[in-house]
């Protein structure tokens, strides 16, 4: 280095020193500003960045409770969760998903329509997300893929619980079934317990018990990355279970019922007299519920609802049928109550009846007539003409107001979503409904359970059984018991009977004998009309019917064999026994079965299980 | 702090033993370890705790090391002796970037000379403050207005070549650097307040032809990020929640979630300060800028303890540009300046800038190790 450089410097190093003060100065400054700019966000903005933090990572995920499963009184599984394996891909884990594909097709059944619907969510989702690309994987290929899983990264088996009916038909239409949920079963229930739920009960059991059954919705918290894959749980909150239900049908007795029915459409509803259970309920033709857990193809669906036959719907307790001549014992017990005809009152009956000033002849199903009948004759051989000139003098009004306290026209209020009320008509009714005076011809065949009156079988059943035990109120239902998450036994959870539902108070009590008596001759009597039950074990008292489905002349004669079947009557049938001390109610609507006879020997079949074989001494108690 | 050349008592001036044979600078020396241990602490973090990734890191980290160190072994004078052909290199390199330059990322950046790439604006970094430098201290200072035009001559080039690579980043921290070297030569205010009066037409007319789209959208998203907040301003919403989020002292080291979770964009690059935001809080924030502005005071000092105008110049423009590297980092992740692409010195992930800013320190340990002692 020379010295004038040096010199030099000397002079202008002030210059450069003073400057490179400034410039430090300038720096302080400049990182004071970052070190504001800093505390403004982290101190002064603390709270506001924190909470933004939190929202970007955190979700909450519902966990689905697992959904209660549902027995018969006796433990038999009727209702149960079991595993299904579907077939998932994680695009974004997988290398070359042609390849990938044409592999799997070598080890698993692969439809064109599982292949597209796969390319379709391939495109819309996003390449973190799980996409199915088979649903329902047998237990086959299952292992298969176990076995190969190291070849296919990416591909996944994941298991769920799906809804399975281990009995298929049996006891369908009570038990019903869960499907996938919609739009608008969403909006009629709390949406936020569904969050993590795919199924909704849709029918029967499944449907009314919705709530114990589907338990509550756990949640999780979850810490998401930016994409929105799950990184981490944070914590949970256990989903609680549903609740078990223990229904009161017996499945022996159920399957014993249905196998009675055959291969007749119609229904049967066996009742304990004494508590309101619902022993058996059966609505033929039936059909397989598990079809439509997975989401019924649309085939199978227009099949089962436009079928002749419906087998969708529940004729237990939607079916409503002209109660023909099961209403007479209580149109019977009416004519004693009211004073309008004693026991012993003796009508002439010459096979036609008809009133004054009314140019019609109603005729007795007995062409020649019963001749003189007294009350228990006229039940026991099902005289029209006794029961014509009774609801004559009755009037339908006072009809009307007896018949109503053993649930005619009323809702038996059974634990089953839909039902119907069937109808006991008044004058008031037919004005209200139809807007039409009330003419006295159609209180006449009131009186023997055709016209306007209909009922349902389970509304019949519940009738008898109030019959049976002498009025005595029960509440008709199907959830015998309920299990509680975590508890050891089910505990006894019948529902409460209705306040407005007193016990049927007569002023004379003797008259139920009176007529249980004459329900007793319908089997016993030489001329009783279900005479093929008078070898019984046990007592039975009874009552047939006939449901007319097409109306005859008055000059007709109505001959089952000549007519074609689905214009012919249906049979009726309603009994209980033993009678002395009834365990067991029981109603039996063949459709089209022709004459009553078909119904008997069904509901003596049905009788047989149950108080000779699985009803036990105590029929109340299954155990 | 005092800055007077003339003290020769015994003590500040004497050369330690560390000065003397390695020509290392102790203090300077002191902070750069501390800076790197804590970048390496927070990319370990970044990285979710790979190590591999780290190790990397750290390799780079030795290589910028020893470049300092070879290029504190030079003295001031052989430094002032090749910078004419260092600047004339870089200055080919530059234009030949642009005519068989690798393109990665929309930019032409690289040049390919077999086993690795060169990247001529980080050769440009250090030959263009030297080459102000040597000009104006060959010159009366303060400058006078033709010499002031004659700097303005030797700093455009460079930063227009950069600039249209495009790299605004590297181009601002060059045009820092040459005007820094301006600044300490007692650059006369009424040039500076005519510069940037200016400046004014002259940004006028860059926005609306010397920017690209995406430049421009980086300005806007700047001015208003809620503006595109999935797009161009997602990053800077992203990462000033990260550092807010972090408050006082910090969601602790390897539990930033923003980051972790992916919420934060180039984390262990450009955006690796809102890593250490989250982590650290406002306490680690004080500290990194604590270090920052000690390099800055350490170089200043340095400069203000050089023996020639030369060495000043330089190394005062070397120890201001440093500055401009975190402020405009820090400022775009804090949301203060718009996004540019620059890494956060000696903490963020990367090698190429690294080395040329250890090579500048260097430069600073050499102008301080081979000073003449009076006394000897």
């Amino acid at each position: 280095m020379s010295g004038d450089r040096l010199k030099d410097s000397a002079g202008d190093g002030r210059v450069i020193r003073w400057r490179l003060l400034m410039g430090l100065v300038g720096v302080l400054a400049l990182t004071g500003v970052l070190g504001g700019r800093l505390a403004w966000l982290q101190v002064i903005g603390y709270q506001h960045y924190s909470t933004l933090s939190q929202n970007n990572r955190v979700r909450l995920v519902a966990i689905p409770p697992t959904r209660g499963l549902i027995y018969d009184r006796n433990g038999v599984l009727l209702a149960e969760n079991v595993p299904a394996h579907r077939l998932v891909i994680t695009p974004e884990q997988v290398d070359d998903m042609d390849q990938t594909l044409k592999r799997l097709s070598k080890i698993v059944d692969l439809r064109p329509t599982d292949l597209e619907r796969f390319h379709d969510l391939l495109r819309q989702q996003r390449r973190f997300q799980e996409i199915p690309l088979k649903l329902q994987l047998t237990e086959r290929e299952v292992a298969r893929l176990a076995v190969n899983r190291h070849r296919f990264p990416g591909v996944e088996v994941k298991s769920h619980l799906i809804r399975r009916y281990p009995l298929g038909s049996e006891a369908v239409h009570a038990i019903g079934y869960v499907g996938r949920i919609n739009e608008r079963e969403l909006r009629q229930v709390d949406a936020s317990e569904y969050q993590g739920s795919s199924h909704i009960g849709k029918t029967g059991i499944e449907r009314y018990y919705e709530k114990a059954l589907h338990g509550h919705v756990g949640v999780k918290r979850v810490e998401t990355n930016a994409r929105g894959r799950v990184v981490r749980t944070l914590d949970r909150t256990p989903p609680v279970p549903g609740k078990d239900i223990y229904l009161t049908l017996d499945m022996r007795l159920q399957q014993a019922a249905e196998k009675a029915l055959g291969d007749n459409s119609g229904a049967i509803v066996a009742i304990d007299p004494r508590n309101g259970e619902v022993l058996a309920m059966v609505s033929k033709p039936a059909f397989d519920p598990n079809l439509f857990v997975n989401g019924i193809s649309l085939e199978d669906y227009r099949a089962l609802q436009t079928g002749k036959d419906n087998p969708l719907f529940n004729r237990v307790t939607r079916g409503q049928y002209p109660p023909g001549s099961t209403v007479k014992p209580f149109y019977g017990l009416a004519g004693l109550e009211l004073g309008i005809r004693k026991a012993d009152d003796v009508i002439d009956c010459h096979g036609s009846y008809s009133i004054p000033g009314v140019d019609h002849r109603w005729r007795d199903w007995k062409r020649w007539g019963h001749g003189p009948v007294k009350l228990k004759q006229a039940i026991a051989q099902s005289c029209d003409v006794y029961f014509y000139g009774l609801a004559y003098k009755m009037g339908i009004n006072a009809m009307h107001d007896f018949m109503t306290p053993f649930g005619f026209g009323r809702r038996t209020g059974v634990d089953l979503p839909g039902e119907l009320t069937g109808v006991m008509p008044s004058k008031a009714w037919k004005r209200r409904e139809r807007g039409k005076p009330w003419y006295n011809g159609e209180t006449v065949i009131a009186g023997i359970g055709q016209g306007f009156t209909t009922a349902t079988p389970l509304q019949l059943a519940y009738a008898t059984a109030l019959m049976a035990d002498d009025g005595k109120k029960i509440a008709p239902h199907l959830r015998r018991m309920t299990r509680a998450p975590g508890a050891d036994r089910p505990q006894l959870d019948p529902p409460a009977i209705p306040k407005k539902d007193d016990a049927i108070k007569l002023k004379h009590p003797e008259h139920w004998d009176e007529i249980h008596k004459a329900m007793q001759a319908v089997i016993y009597s030489p001329k009783g009309t279900a005479r093929a039950l008078n070898d019984s074990a046990y007592r039975v008292a009874g009552k047939t019917g006939t449901a007319q489905v097409f109306g005859l002349g008055s000059n007709e004669t109505y001959k089952a064999d000549e007519v074609p079947k689905e214009l012919r009557d249906h049979a009726l049938f309603v009994a209980f026994a033993p009678a002395d001390n009834p365990r067991i109610a029981v109603s039996v609507v063949v459709e089209h079965g022709g004459s009553s006879h078909t119904a008997v020997p069904i509901a003596g079949k049905v009788m047989d299980a149950w108080l000779l074989k699985y009803g036990g001494q105590d029929a109340t108690g299954g155990k | 702090m005092r800055l007077g050349a003339s003290d020769t008592r015994a003590g500040s001036n004497q050369l330690t033993p560390l000065q003397r044979m390695l020509h290392l600078d102790g203090p300077l020396l002191t902070i750069l370890v501390a800076l790197s241990a804590l970048g390496l602490t927070v990319l370990y973090s970044a990285f979710g705790q790979q190590f591999s990734e780290v190790e990397k890191q750290m390799i780079r980290l030795l290589i910028a090391f020893a470049s300092m160190l070879v290029i504190a072994q030079v003295p001031p004078a052989t430094l002032r002796r090749w910078t004419p052909w260092l600047y004339g290199i870089g200055l080919l390199a530059l234009i030949a970037v642009l005519m068989i330059g690798v393109s990665g990322g929309g930019a032409r950046r690289w040049i390919d000379v077999g086993p690795f790439n060169i990247q001529p604006s980080e050769i440009m970094k250090i030959a263009l403050p030297m080459a102000v430098s040597a000009y104006l201290a060959s010159q009366p200072l303060p400058p006078r207005l033709p010499h002031v035009l004659a700097c303005i001559g030797l700093i455009a080039v460079p930063v227009g070549l950069i600039a249209v690579q495009p790299d605004l980043g590297t181009a601002i921290l060059v045009a820092a650097a040459g005007f820094f070297a301006l600044f300490i030569a007692g650059l006369k205010w009424r040039y500076l307040v005519g510069g940037a009066v200016a400046a004014v037409p002259g940004a006028v007319t860059l926005w609306f032809y010397g920017m690209h789209d995406y430049q421009r959208d980086r300005v806007l998203t700047f001015l208003n990020p809620e503006r595109d907040p999935l797009g161009a301003g997602y990053h800077i919403i992203q990462s000033k929640i990260a550092i807010g989020s972090g408050g006082l002292f910090g969601k602790g080291w390897l539990n930033g979630t923003q980051s972790h979770l992916d919420f934060l964009p180039e984390r262990h690059t450009d955006f690796v300060f809102a890593v250490l935001s989250e982590e650290f809080g406002f306490a680690g924030v004080c500290l990194l800028l604590a270090l920052y502005f000690a390099v800055v005071a350490r170089g200043i000092w340095i400069a203000g303890h050089a023996q020639d105008n030369y060495a000043r110049l330089l190394a005062g423009s070397i120890s201001l540009t440093f500055f401009v590297y975190f402020f405009v980092n820090i400022g775009m992740v804090s949301g203060l300046l718009p996004v540019v692409g620059l890494p956060l010195p000696l903490i963020s992930y990367g090698g190429t800038s690294m080395v040329t800013l250890l090579a500048g320190f260097g430069i600073l340990m050499s102008i301080h190790t081979h000073r003449r002692m009076w006394s000897s």
